[in-house]
């Protein structure tokens, strides 16, 4: 959502803007004077440039002032605003490019402790395993640790998986608790239905995604990021799942949030950026997708009670928001950013019903830091798929964060350090760390570290196989890109490193661009146009001291922009760590013939994507689609990167030419419901109603959409149908009276001196010629000649008019007139204001409506020589003040009796006991509809499209010949709107009386259709059952209809072709007789 | 023109919602409170800022129209709002509307000013509490911080998806006005209680 510069209310959001297209083309000084193809030139022609571009906006939910902008039509940026009428500014500079992180960036490393530092120390609570197998008793939970992890074992949860009940504890993910039951199998994968086993510990999950039964069914859920609840009832999923087809009873909402600083992430970076801020009155919003704050400490366990103090700061700061199980995942533009909290979902059955289940913020940050983490990276071997194959970090948060062990026996296999600090922390918690197998040849001061804690490190080796079928049972490793060497380790658990992404999903949707990073082997964030920065882990450093120390000086350089000022919050003490540069490796040398998988959840190998390369890709944008990696609802968070490396190395190309794929929101799946919010059911679009609106309810109204408006469409009583219905009501008007609530017609009151002169220019007829206290009809034309709006226009007095409009278009003649005053015509003292809710509009219809209003109005004259047609009185009816108009939209004698809706309801009941003598019916707008046919008034958006004039209607009469420029003038004199075989409107009647022609029906000329293509002569526009016709009747436009009356032309309806003759389109009291009663 | 008809009881946009609205009232346990403020006189101004006219109905009214944008300027019962460059709500008690559009006539003689009764065009919503701005959050985009719309702040804009003026009464624990057009009173309503619902009792 864009941020536009009202130049008088400020930035607001896009929404409330209208865009009114290019800049700077003023209306002609003398349209006469142009030829056709200038004028065309006018009406039709637009610049399209590439860049800076001045087009016009008009803020039409805040002050209605029109005004320009630059935009650069390439970047979106609004480049500067300036009022209607004002020069543009010569130049306009973008804002810059900043980079991800400062150049000068200075922050300094406090910790310090020098490489011979020793090993993590593992986690608190860490101790010696009761038993081989650990944990709380062999059949409940048996993987479960007695101490270590931050569940609660206190607070045991019984949950269903497949149909087996298990136990775990509050704290455990879905996923956490089924490994502490010795489940690692969690699914079949989507094309090849091979045992999937849970890959991670996060949301990048692409194997455990499974359906949730109960309490509500929801599919594709990563177990990694289900909490635990009581009841939980889930099932593992052949790749995909269901959804509900009962409606979803929870709630769901959204809320808008401003801060000056959004910090993404509350890892070490995210929790020492709002450190660095908290306390400086800056409003600062926290979010993580986590339960609790931590990020990747909780899964490496360190440094816990700085984590802690820092919820605390932040939690006791006012002016400090932090969102936890908040997932922001889409960045737009001019720092939106939105963000889906899940609010009761781990409260299982237990969730309030008053409170959102899920809530979307929609977050408006002055400053963004990103400190999102990084993702582990997998790697690319033979049968890298089986259930126990698992990333290094993930398993050793399930360690230290659920006190689980994912296994009993395992073989590690990396490119890099991280993944020893896992194993060592899982050999201290008790499984049996068989290998370390390190591609690297010499991994340096950590495989050191392994050797003496008793683990075999094999160097310059890598995994080429896995055996096992619903778990892992053996690994084959060999050296490294040698044919030769062979060794089998049982083992029920693999852990796999091949590196670190950084998690550059949001940096990449707010625009910014991506470098690769040669150290690192992935991709980095680099430089955006929008104010954010990236910190920690996200940027890449991989380091603790280094992240923490980022984070701080991130967060208070985002504050400090913002005129606040930070404090340097205390930053635990981090043991520096040997560091061995990691090798890049995507895919393991050697091909043993078994399936190489790089995307899990899509089943893509690497044969797959050299089909794609020999197929001639030579984009990751290209292998992506035809192979189908990353496309699954993990979005290749784990494979993404590895597919651009096996793409590369297929194509002989360096990976940092190649780049990755677009990064797209959201980051993760948000649920169409969560999404919908409030806005779905009656608050899916606001419903209006006028002051009547009950009397129409009471008495059975069925109801018609117009616009946003309810409006009575008719009243069936004892049974009847809508047919009947409406020939009863049409007759009331014709032969009695009748009436309907017209209150929804749009009015705009139209006051100073210049009013008389705006309405000439804006209505196709003479306006100014009006006398006060007298009525005119009007239509409005677009400046092609094509009408817009049609309506009354009454003179309130010499400088006064109010003007009708028709109901949808209410707001937009209102806009028009805006425009022009605004923009073109600022010279004119005429100020337009909406009244249609000021007032509430009854409409009296039918021979009988003068004695109704006579007994009513005991001071008005209501004789035709007193009122005349076309004249409005002021008086009082039932007591009540109200303005009078003699208009008819039937034909019939007729009165538009306005009141405060105030009193509407007063006039209303008045008129229903006054009328009841002579039989009074209220009608609605199918009524109305066929009344104003049977007279051949047209209605603009029923019988127009925006491609028909007023002299296409036959109304030349309300085009002026004296005035000697109104809009649309011009227009009349272009070759294209005097062809003979323009569209006419004309009327209809079939030749068998009985038979109704659909809307939309096609004419044609002949009774034989001819081989297609067959020339259409027009379409019906309207068509009903006339009780005073006696017969059905239709209008229609024709080619050259008004030459056609008389004809006979033939409508295809269903199989049939039915004749009709071409008609008048007036077809009841053509000479007028009633309107005056 | 309701101000001079006292013989038919007057019936207001949200006469039928009262009752639900001192219900979620009652339910928030304060939290919130919502109410309709019926028939407040509204008198749209149209002038031109610069010009004689302004510095008359500032006389005439006691009260100077706010020339700051989304600004609002309050003189005994009368609040005048910043809507255009050269536009202003004037809002007063009921029934004031024939007294304050003739000392407005009155004081700027042939000067082009537009005087236009829009008492009836929206209603009034108090949204009060100290939830107000969360319960406001819900559906408008504007920073409602008081730092940022505090006290003599007022803005056109939307909230759910109905078009309001919003004003920031006097003192923060005052809410705000909200008024809606009327046709979108019932909607806004039926939105503003089902938002309100998170302060309610548990259903």
């Amino acid at each position: 959502m864009l941020l536009i510069p009202c130049p008088w209310c400020g930035p607001r959001d896009e929404a409330e803007f209208h865009y009114g297209g290019q800049a700077h083309v003023p209306y002609p000084q003398d349209p006469a004077a142009l030829s056709d193809e200038e004028w065309a030139r006018y009406l039709f022609f637009r610049d399209n440039s590439k860049g800076p571009f001045a087009e016009r906006w008009s803020h039409a939910a805040g002050c209605r002032r029109w005004f320009n902008a630059v935009r650069d039509t390439a970047t979106n940026e609004i480049l500067t605003v300036y009022r209607a009428g004002e020069e543009r500014p010569a130049t306009i500079e973008p804002r810059p490019v900043i980079p991800a992180r400062p150049a000068f960036e200075d922050e300094a490393v406090q910790a310090d402790g020098g490489l011979g530092a020793k090993p993590p120390a593992g986690v608190q609570g860490a101790g010696p395993l009761v038993s081989g197998r650990g944990g709380v008793g062999e059949e409940n939970q048996p993987f479960r640790l007695p101490t270590r992890g931050r569940i609660h074992r206190d607070e045991p949860l019984t949950f269903t998986f497949d149909g087996t009940e298990y136990q775990g504890y509050r704290g455990d993910t879905l996923a956490s608790a089924l490994l502490a039951n010795g489940v690692i199998q969690a699914g079949t994968s989507i094309k090849l239905g091979r045992p999937r086993g849970i890959f991670s510990a996060g949301v990048e999950e692409p194997n455990a995604v499974v359906q949730i039964e109960a309490p509500f069914p929801e599919p594709m859920l990563p177990a990694t990021t289900v909490e635990l609840y009581d009841g939980l009832v889930a099932r593992s999923l052949p790749g995909q799942g269901r959804l509900a087809t009962e409606p979803d009873p929870a709630r769901y909402d959204a809320v808008h949030a401003h801060c000056d600083l959004l910090v993404v992430g509350a890892g070490p970076a995210g929790l020492a950026a709002a450190a660095a801020a908290a306390k400086s009155g800056a409003r600062v919003i926290l979010a993580d997708d986590q339960p609790e704050p931590g990020g990747s400490l909780l899964g490496t366990g360190e440094h816990l009670d700085w984590v802690e103090e820092v919820a605390e700061l932040l939690e006791a700061e006012p002016e400090v928001r932090v969102l936890r199980r908040t997932t922001v995942f889409g960045y737009y533009d001019d720092n939106h950013l939105l963000a889906v909290e899940r609010r009761t979902n781990h409260l299982g059955a237990g969730a309030p019903e008053n409170v959102s289940r899920e809530r979307v913020w929609r977050i408006r940050a002055r400053r963004v830091v990103l400190a999102t983490g990084a993702h582990e990276r997998s790697l690319v071997f033979a049968d890298n798929d089986r259930p126990g194959v698992m990333l290094a970090a993930s398993a050793r948060t399930y360690v230290n964060r659920h006190g689980v062990l994912p296994g009993r026996h395992a073989v590690v296999f990396t490119t890099n350090d991280s993944a020893y600090s896992a194993a060592l922390d899982l050999s201290a918690a008790g499984v049996n760390i068989t290998a370390i197998v390190d591609t690297r040849p010499e991994p340096g001061e950590w495989a050191q570290r392994a050797r003496e804690a008793g683990i075999e490190v094999l160097t310059g080796h890598a995994v080429t196989g896995t055996e096992g079928d619903t778990r892992l049972t053996a690994v084959t490793v060999a050296p490294y890109g040698e044919p030769t060497g062979w060794r089998e380790f049982a083992a029920d658990l693999l852990l796999v490193s091949g590196g670190w992404n950084p998690v550059a999903h949001l940096f990449s949707q707010a625009g910014g661009r991506l470098r690769h990073d040669e150290a690192l082997g992935s991709f980095v964030p680099d430089t955006c146009r929008q104010a954010v920065e990236v910190a920690g882990s996200a940027n890449g450093v991989l380091d603790l001291a280094r992240v923490l120390a980022q984070g701080a000086a991130a967060g208070a350089r985002a504050i400090e922009a913002g005129g606040y000022t930070p404090e340097s919050p205390r930053l635990p003490h981090v043991a520096a760590r040997p560091q061995t540069p990691p090798m890049h490796v995507y895919v393991v040398p050697g091909d043993s013939g078994a399936p190489r998988f790089v995307d899990l959840q899509r089943d893509v190998t690497v044969d797959d994507l050299a089909r794609a390369t020999g197929a001639g890709m030579r984009s990751v944008e290209h292998t992506k689609r035809y192979t189908t990696a990353g496309t699954a609802n993990d979005q290749g968070k784990t494979s993404g990167v590895l597919a651009s490396g096996v793409v590369a190395e297929l194509l002989g190309v360096d990976i940092s030419a190649l780049g990755t794929t677009t990064f797209r929101p959201p980051y993760t799946p948000v649920s169409f419901a969560t999404l919908a919010g409030r806005d779905r059911g009656a608050l899916h679009d606001p419903i209006r109603v006028t002051a009547l609106h009950e009397w129409h309810v009471e008495h059975g109204a069925l109801f018609e959409n117009v616009g946003q408006w309810k409006r009575p469409w008719y009243y069936p009583q004892d049974g009847e149908d809508m047919e009947a219905a409406v020939l009863r009501e049409c007759a009331a008007a014709r032969d009695g009276v009748a009436f309907m609530d017209a209150s929804t017609l749009g009015k705009i009151d139209v006051q100073g001196p210049d009013a008389a002169v705006f309405l000439d220019r804006l209505y196709t007829n003479m306006m100014s010629t009006l006398k006060v206290g007298m009525i005119r009809y009007g239509v409005m034309c677009r400046p092609d000649g094509m009408l817009f709006d049609d309506g009354t226009v009454i003179r309130l007095a010499q400088d006064r008019f109010l003007v009708t409009t028709t109901t949808g278009n209410a707001a937009a003649v209102l806009d028009w007139m805006e425009e022009w005053l605004q923009t073109e015509w600022p010279e004119l003292r005429v100020h337009c204001t909406s009244v249609t809710e000021q007032w509430a509009t009854v409409a009296l219809v039918g021979p009988r409506s003068r004695e109704v209003l006579g007994a009513l109005a005991p001071q008005l004259a209501v004789s035709n020589d007193d009122f005349p047609f076309m004249a409005w009185r002021e008086t009082t009816v039932a007591g009540i003040e109200a303005r009078v108009c003699r208009i008819s939209f039937s034909g019939e004698l007729a009165y538009e009796i306005n009141v405060s809706p105030w009193e509407a309801l007063a006039l209303w009941q008045a008129l229903y006991e006054a009328g009841a003598p002579y039989g009074i019916t209220a009608y609605g707008t199918e009524t109305m509809h066929v009344l104003r046919a049977e007279k051949g008034y047209p209605i603009i958006g029923q019988d127009t499209d925006g491609t028909v004039t007023p002299q296409d209607l036959g109304m030349s009469w309300v085009v002026s010949k004296k005035k000697p420029d109104f809009i649309g003038k011009r227009s009349y004199a272009r070759a294209d709107t005097v062809r003979a075989d323009r569209k006419h409107l004309v009327g209809l009647l079939p030749e068998e009386p009985g038979t109704f022609l659909p809307e939309g029906t096609q004419l044609v000329a002949d009774g034989v259709l001819p081989a297609p293509p067959v020339p259409m002569l027009g379409h019906v526009t309207s068509s009903y059952r006339s009780a005073a016709l006696g017969r059905t009747f239709a209008l229609a436009l024709i080619k050259g209809g008004r030459e056609r009356i008389g004809e006979r032309l033939y409508a295809p309806v269903g199989d049939r072709l039915v004749p009709v003759t071409v008609a008048s389109p007036v077809l009841y009291d053509p000479e007028g007789a009633r309107r005056d009663g | 023109m309701a101000d001079t008809a006292l013989s038919v009881p007057l019936r207001s946009p949200l006469t039928d919602a009262a009752d639900r609205l001192a219900a979620a009232t009652r339910a928030s346990g304060g939290a919130v409170r919502l109410a309709e403020l019926r028939f407040l006189t509204q008198l749209n101004v149209r002038l031109d800022a610069k010009g004689a006219a302004a510095d008359a109905v500032g006389l005439a009214l006691d009260l100077q129209l706010p020339l700051e944008p989304n600004t609002v300027v309050r003189a005994g019962e009368l609040t005048a709002l910043w809507l255009g460059p050269d536009e202003w709500l004037l809002v007063g008690p009921p029934g004031s509307r024939s007294d304050l559009e003739s000392r407005i006539r009155t004081a700027v003689e042939d000067e082009p000013v537009s005087v236009t009764d829009v008492s009836a065009q929206r209603t009034a919503l108090l949204v009060a509490g100290p939830r107000a701005r969360d319960l406001l959050a819900h559906g408008c985009s504007l920073d409602l911080h008081p730092r940022a719309f505090g006290a003599g702040r007022c803005a056109q804009t939307t909230l759910a998806r109905a078009q309001i003026v919003l004003v920031a009464r006097d003192e923060p624990r005052a809410g705000f006005w909200v008024l809606v057009r009327s046709s979108f009173a019932g909607y806004l309503t039926d939105w503003l209680l089902d938002a309100a619902a998170e302060w309610g009792l548990d259903r």
